[in-house]
């Protein structure tokens, strides 16, 4: 029984760290269309972010909740220079964003092996996140629960600012029909700088929460950009709900596969399962409706 | 040892590649030697070249450069005593760019056209397979320096790391005679965690040992709450380890975390040596064992001798590790084969080869004249709060190589 919770919650947990990967993505990716292979690159800046700040800081503790919103402003800035200077030319053309952005994801790379080494860095847990919390039905790692609980104050006050504030019925308006926003007065250009700087910073967070699990190195991005997409994807363009579902139910099918099978196979059967979806319902689990040709 | 397969095909292409390579050389030297043996070495002036191939840049170049550093320093210490046979050593450096192919193309740039002595480098299995058929094809010598799954001997490959049966089975050894009475297993998934599996589930069977799990993590694999979770349950009396690379940071943190701790289930590890305690970090390390042969911590004046020099020349942060090490030794070994034969001659070398001993910073280093692997002295490790990697256990005396473990009762179906 205690197996089977600590499963359970070992498959929320990845679901969680999925999402925080995604859930940036799903705004740039979802909301503007943009395929941004610098968005794992985006994380590794949140993470070295992490690790610089426990430089200045060293209180572990207090370094990484210091670490959350500066990640948050560094992956923002980072994302807003990329839009600003490269994305903005190329909304029509997916493919050639697709492959400028590889291109920046690579330098990107580059520039964090030469500032910080090649080698991995290490970033301290916080005292009071390492060790296991009991729930009573099962002993759970703190540093993961800690995960969980930022994934859904994240998923929150994004919700929150799409749904609640003006900023956000503007990038609905712009996502459902950027020609007739535009005519009602709203900037679609101040917008999607916006949207990108928020869909970036996303990724700057996640990069700081996964200093708490794995390595912290210059190709931390590319061990999630694809699984990141594959919940957008899975999720359904343009919904935010969609990619929490997706991420939580691709997180415990996988730590399930895992479980009963090996971790190879595990991500096999998913990748199939995904695939399988996508061929009955090609637009994800929820799709936007939109009278936009985009 | 370390990362994916290698490409069968590509390697056949550059056989015939290396064939063209050395006949060509052959003819330009003008050498009355003939056939795809001759080598067009240049032992006329006062030096003579040899050749460093390692990584550079890609993925491995991490743990290669290291390598090519200790390489360089060996070097530079054998001109200043007046070099190999009265000639100073010329290094030709080239880059294998983490790609077994690249391997084989510059294994075969340096053997034919820059008519090097002999080659020092590699890293990943594949690269050193990449190699084998060139070195095979132009008779010339690899010094090959990081331990390996075993099941290998070229007579144109020195092996300076360890093979299995001089880190493997003294590490299950050890666990033994802890009373450590079922085990574990965890590794990446390619070839040379599964091949030391097969090894310790056969030492297991034979010992009295339970193997409670065996579980394989794709390399790059980041999570490993569900390992864990497998590992946790199982309740083994300790973990091998064969994970490389980053997958080795998130399986740490998570057994950390999970509340797992050194004394009550350790994990002993064998790719993690110096250089990669600092990425895992010390805090999540602290405790577990390794098994190695060489530690920095390694207490002899030659050792003391190197750490000193290696941190005067690359600055004092730099740590020493067995691979750095086994590079080191596979220069002076090479010089004292070398010095023996009193000529740079592959056949006169590999005849020489047998039997010379080097007094490197691990301890005493014998070539085996049969199998070119070298006797080594195992040593079982604990990470401490420093950093650094203490000697817990060592084998009495050198242990003489064993690839293909003949002398193992127990392991007589792995090699078929």
């Amino acid at each position: 029984m205690e197996a089977l919770f600590g499963q359970l919650f070992a498959g929320l947990s990845l679901g969680s760290v999925l999402l925080l990967a995604a859930l940036g993505l799903a705004l740039t990716f979802g909301q503007m269309g943009v395929i941004n292979m610098a968005h794992g690159e985006f994380m590794m800046a949140g993470a070295y972010t992490a690790f610089v700040v426990q430089g200045v800081i060293a209180d572990a503790g207090i370094a990484l909740v210091v670490s959350i919103p500066l990640g948050f402003g560094i992956g923002g800035l980072l994302g807003l220079l990329l839009e600003l200077t490269l994305i903005h030319r190329m909304y029509n053309r997916p493919l050639d964003t697709l492959l400028v952005t590889w291109g920046v994801a690579l330098i990107l790379q580059q520039v964090a092996r030469d500032v910080f080494g090649a080698p991995n860095v290490d970033v301290r847990s916080p005292s009071w996140l390492s060790g296991s919390v009991d729930l009573g039905v099962a002993e759970v790692p703190a540093s993961r629960l800690f995960i969980l609980v930022l994934s859904v104050v994240a998923v929150g006050g994004l919700a929150l600012v799409l749904t609640k504030t003006p900023l956000g019925r503007r990038i609905r308006g712009v996502v459902q029909n950027r020609d007739l926003a535009e005519t009602a007065g709203i900037s679609t250009r101040g917008t999607d700088r916006l949207t990108f700087f928020i869909g970036s910073g996303l990724a700057g967070i996640a990069g700081v929460a996964l200093t708490l699990l794995g390595s912290t190195g210059p190709t931390l991005g590319t061990n999630y950009i694809v699984d990141a997409f594959l919940v957008v994807v899975a999720g359904g363009i343009g919904q935010i709900k969609g990619t929490v579902i997706a991420a939580f139910g691709l997180g415990i099918l996988q730590a399930a596969f895992e479980y009963s099978t090996t971790a190879s196979i595990a991500k096999v059967a998913v990748f199939a399962v995904v695939v399988v979806f996508l061929q009955i319902r090609p637009q994800g689990i929820f799709s936007i409706r939109t009278r936009s040709l985009a | 040892m370390r990362t994916p397969p290698g490409r069968l095909v590509r390697v056949a292409a550059l056989l015939s590649i290396a064939a063209l390579g050395a006949s060509a050389c052959g003819s330009r030297t003008g050498d009355t030697a003939t056939g795809p043996g001759a080598s067009c070495v240049d032992t006329s002036g006062d030096t003579v070249k040899i050749g460093f191939l390692n990584s550079l840049s890609g993925t491995m170049a991490i743990s290669e450069k290291t390598v090519n550093d200790s390489l360089n320093l060996a070097a530079e210490q054998i001109n200043a005593k007046g070099g190999v046979n009265g000639k100073k050593l010329q290094i030709v450096t080239e880059d294998g760019a983490s790609e077994p192919t690249v391997f084989a193309e510059k294994a075969n740039k340096l053997i034919s056209s820059d008519c090097v002595a002999a080659v020092f480098g590699g890293w990943t299995s594949s690269s050193r397979k990449a190699m084998l058929p060139v070195f095979e094809g132009a008779n010339a010598l690899l010094f090959y320096p990081v331990q390996y799954e075993g099941l290998e001997s070229s007579p144109n490959i020195f092996y300076t790391g360890a093979t299995t049966n001089q880190q493997i089975v003294p590490a299950l050894d050890y666990l033994k005679e802890k009373g450590v009475k079922s085990l574990f297993l965890v590794g990446s998934d390619y070839v040379f965690p599964r091949t030391a599996n097969k090894i310790i589930n056969a030492y297991a069977e034979a010992n009295g040992i339970e193997v409670k799990g065996e579980e394989y993590a794709p390399l790059g694999h980041t999570d490993f709450a569900t390992i864990v979770n497998k590992v946790k349950g199982a309740g083994a009396g300790a973990v091998f380890n064969t994970l490389n690379g980053d997958s080795n940071v998130a399986f740490f943190k998570e057994y950390k975390n999970a509340g797992l701790t050194a004394d009550a289930m350790p994990v002993v590890s064998v790719s993690i040596a110096e250089e990669e305690v600092g990425g895992v970090g010390v805090d999540n390390l602290v405790g577990q064992l390794t098994a190695w042969n060489y530690y920095q911590t390694v207490d002899s004046p030659v050792n003391k001798a190197f750490v000193e020099a290696f941190k005067a020349k690359y600055g004092t942060d730099r740590v020493t590790s067995d691979p750095m090490e086994a590079s080191y030794t596979s220069l002076f070994l090479w010089a004292a084969m070398v010095d023996k034969a009193k000529s740079f001659a592959p056949d006169d070398v590999k005849k020489a080869a047998g039997g010379t001993a080097h007094d490197a910073p691990e301890g005493k280093v014998t070539v085996n004249g049969e199998n070119h692997h070298i006797a080594k002295t195992a040593l079982i490790g604990k990470v401490g709060a420093d950093g650094l990697i203490h000697t817990e256990w060592s084998s009495p005396q050198p242990i003489e190589p064993d690839p293909f473990l003949k002398g193992y009762p127990w392991a007589a179906g792995l090699s078929s």
